[in-house]
């Protein structure tokens, strides 16, 4: 059976309740990506209902239809240009007044809308009632009451939404926003010159394209220059003169006074429409604002909210980190019996499991992070921590709403930098993204720990706050920096909406974490999965490396010598010595391992490069092993362990000792500590910057500046600590 | 006087918003209107930005924002 097809974009205020229903709407059914050539996100889903096949389109949420911001320009286009079937305009009833305003925009624009009066339980509860057919009288648009987070009032709307597409729709003349006398005296004028002058060839409504013009609007502007050929320049002559007369008259732009006036029509359908019950209600979002918001508790709460996240993700999160452990080593191990040894097999189990392991083992983390992320956004709270720390924020040149996503850079920076899409202006983004690299994430930590606790005893505690210090100062320096000279400019308006809490829908955060860890899996895996390879193909070649000593031979003579030494030893002394000799071909082992790491093209570029680190104190093995860091920074323990023919495990006695003995100082390792937190980010961070930014540029930008900040803080650090030790 | 110079639970009008460009529009849109009644809910605990409510919902701007909004019938 062909099913028709329609589609439909939902649109409407940020916090109006709009991705729930959409959510509602389409399930798992949806497909997330990006608006084109934007690091705007497009939602897109599908449902089959009333015999429809239904494509609907995620609008970002917006204010407004003005083309300066682009999400409003992205929401304008759509409509304009791509032509849905039918709009569907999402409306939290307890701010019609507000909300009415990007309504009444869609409305001038003559395309087929319908309004979803969203969590009318709500509205209903604060005592409000609408007069839903009234509204939808005055303003000659279908109305339907829906509370989203419920899934009531969905089907009616899509049932709506179908008969008003399917609908012979005339632009009705009358019920329309209508301006004061001379206002509509210049649009009047200005559309019957559209309509002569252009003869259809502008694909608007003349009405909505005079008044575009009289706003002065940039983008209508450039349009009609393109479309109406040779005559536009005698359409924007006529806009001018317009706009002049109109500028003259009420001392203000046109646009400024045609907002005023748009408030005003709205106000006087308010009236009509809206009762409040004069009954004082009881508003739970503001008594529980009294707390949270509150001079003394507020911020205590915060940083218990705060607290309870990182708990939550390392605490919780360790234990399905610890069972994707084993059952990756359970399959490594598996294979590695059944597989003939041979390089494949050393490529399977140390490049690509090895590398996929190294992915999965975030996720836990990962998910745990966007969870928390969903649950801030979908109750409303994330706006209340914007609210707290706005102050500190600005003092540094961001927004409030950098922080969480700044935070979360502590436990790992991707999700950090794939939630700084919260911020709304570019330059904020940009600027967070370039600073969040600096708070130290969770992966380099055991870096810390085995470089502190080699070096530092007692006090490794104490050295590594002051490491996390330093990054964070860093970043408030680095952050002042750029905003006075790379990223300059008037700041974004904080302007903000502090929406009323809400109770979130599991459903709805499920869909919001798996949405963005997905994308995390994809793209970032994908790049991790790939260094990984890369750098064991670096690691596991040249394949023959010739040793200066015969490693397989020795240890043959060892366990021979060992061997005969057993067979003619006491029962009781038959233990200790094969204890004696497996230690010994242990250390055989881990020698041959060491020199391999040394001799393969991994440790060729380690050495060559080691002259760039000789000055800030590390040597030859720490060049190597910070190579490796820039696939994932847990990589660094790993090799310093091969290198140093120590364990490869974490925090081994072994590995101290070795540190101890290679000729590292104490401020060789305070200055590698520093060049780890400072240095070019992991793979995966790199590639979250770049899709964030959405350029090159900045991407490389980052890797330059921390790389050589890094170089140059480490060589401070290490020379300056020598000089006031003398 | 000024939005910004008004007390926690004061009740004012706006009589004008100054400023041009980003900041002016965005305060326009969210209904910071010429006529508007504000109401001050509070002052964030570092005393900066202010919550209001107008047009039955709450918005926060910083204090220096709400300089370039003039109000009048404080009470």
């Amino acid at each position: 059976m062909n099913q028709k097809r329609l589609s439909i974009a939902l649109a409407g205020n940020p916090n109006s309740g709009k991705t729930t229903i959409f959510n509602n709407m389409t399930g798992t059914r949806q497909k997330v990506g990006n608006w084109p050539g934007v690091t705007v996100e497009k939602k897109e889903g599908h449902v089959k209902k009333f015999g429809y096949d239904l494509k609907i389109i995620d609008l970002p949420g917006t204010y407004s239809l003005t083309p300066f911001t682009i999400e409003e320009i992205i929401a304008r286009d759509f409509v304009l240009e791509e032509r849905p079937d039918v709009v569907i305009d999402i409306i939290d009833a307890s701010n019609l007044e507000r909300s009415l305003y990007l309504a009444t925009q869609f409305r001038e624009i003559d395309c087929k809308v319908l309004f979803a009066l969203n969590m009318a339980d709500v509205a209903r509860s604060r005592g409000l009632k609408i007069d839903g057919k009234k509204l939808s009288e005055l303003l000659d648009v279908p109305v339907v009451f829906t509370v989203g987070n419920k899934n009531q009032g969905i089907d009616t709307l899509l049932e709506k939404a179908i008969e008003l597409a399917e609908s012979n729709y005339e632009i009705p003349q009358k019920r329309r926003v209508k301006y004061s006398k001379d206002i509509e005296n210049s649009i009047s004028s200005l559309k019957s010159f559209l309509e002569n002058w252009t003869q259809g060839s502008i694909p608007y409504s003349s009405r909505w394209t005079a008044i575009k013009l009289l706003e002065d609007d940039k983008i209508v502007k450039k349009r009609v220059l393109n479309k109406a050929g040779e005559n536009s320049r005698e359409i924007l002559q006529q806009a001018r003169t317009h706009r002049d007369f109109l500028v003259d008259r009420f001392d203000d732009d046109p646009e400024i006074v045609m907002t005023d006036e748009r408030y005003g029509f709205i106000a006087g359908i308010i009236k009509e429409v809206l009762t409040a019950s004069t009954k004082q209600r009881i508003d739970i979002s503001r008594n529980i604002d009294l707390f949270l918001t509150n001079r003394f508790l507020g911020f205590p709460i915060f940083i218990f909210f705060i607290w309870a996240m990182f708990q939550l993700t390392f605490s919780l999160g360790a234990y399905p980190m610890e069972w994707i452990d084993l059952g990756v080593s359970f399959v490594s191990k598996s294979l590695a019996h059944v597989l003939p040894n041979n390089l494949f097999k050393d490529f399977l189990l140390d490049g690509v499991i090895a590398g996929v392991g190294s992915v999965a083992i975030f996720l836990p983390n990962i998910l745990i992070l966007f969870f928390c992320i969903a649950i801030f956004e979908d109750t409303g709270y994330m706006s209340r921590a914007a609210f707290l720390m706005d102050k500190i924020m600005h003092l540094i040149g961001l927004h409030g709403k950098s922080f969480i996503p700044m935070l979360m850079g502590f436990g790992c920076n991707v999700p950090a930098i794939m939630a700084s899409r919260t911020l709304e202006s570019e330059k904020d983004r940009t600027l967070t993204i370039l600073i969040t690299p600096f708070m130290s994430c969770s992966a380099k930590l055991p870096v810390y720990i085995v470089l502190a606790g080699a070096f530092f005893g007692a006090r490794a505690g104490t050295v590594i706050f002051g490491i996390y210090l330093a990054g964070i100062i860093l970043s408030i320096v680095t952050g002042r920096l750029f905003r006075s000279t790379l990223l300059r400019g008037a700041d974004a308006p904080f302007v903000m909406e502090l929406p009323p809490y809400r109770a979130p829908m599991i459903k709805s955060l499920l869909i919001h974490m798996w949405d963005r860890s997905k994308i995390f899996l994809k793209k970032m895996g994908g790049v991790i999965l790939a260094g990984s390879v890369v750098v064991w193909i670096l690691s596991a070649f040249p394949h023959n490396i010739l040793y200066s000593l015969d490693y397989n031979s020795e240890i043959a003579k060892v366990k021979a010598s060992y061997n005969a030494e057993i067979e003619t030893a006491r029962e009781s002394d038959k233990k200790r010595l094969a204890k004696k000799r497996d230690v010994a071909i242990a250390e055989l082992i881990k020698a041959k391992k060491a020199e391999k790491a040394e001799k393969s093209f991994m440790g060729r570029i380690g050495k060559m490069l080691a002259p760039v680190f000789a000055p800030i104190g590390i040597d030859w093995r720490g060049s190597i092993a910070l190579l490796t860091g820039f696939v994932a920074k847990e990589i660094v323990v790993s090799t310093m362990g091969i290198l140093y023919a120590a364990d490869e495990t974490d925090d081994s006695a072994a590995l101290k000792n070795a540190l101890l003995s290679s000729g590292m100082t104490p401020l060789g390792a305070l200055a590698m500590m520093v060049f780890v937190l400072l240095y070019m980010p992991c793979l995966a961070t790199v590639a979250a910057i770049r899709r964030e930014t959405g350029s090159f540029k900045w991407m490389i930008f980052s890797i330059v500046y921390s790389t050589s900040l890094a170089w140059i803080v480490s060589f401070c650090i290490y020379h300056g600590g020598t000089i006031l030790l003398a | 006087m000024l939005l910004s110079n008004l007390k926690e639970n004061q009740t004012a009008r706006i009589v004008h918003i100054g400023g041009n460009g980003a900041l002016r529009r965005r305060i326009l849109e969210m209904g910071l209107i010429k006529g508007s009644e504000v109401y001050v809910e509070k002052y964030a605990p570092l005393k900066d930005p202010i919550e209001l409510i107008v047009k039955g919902y709450h918005v926060s701007l910083r204090v220096e924002e709400a300089a370039q909004i003039t109000v009048d019938n404080v009470k």
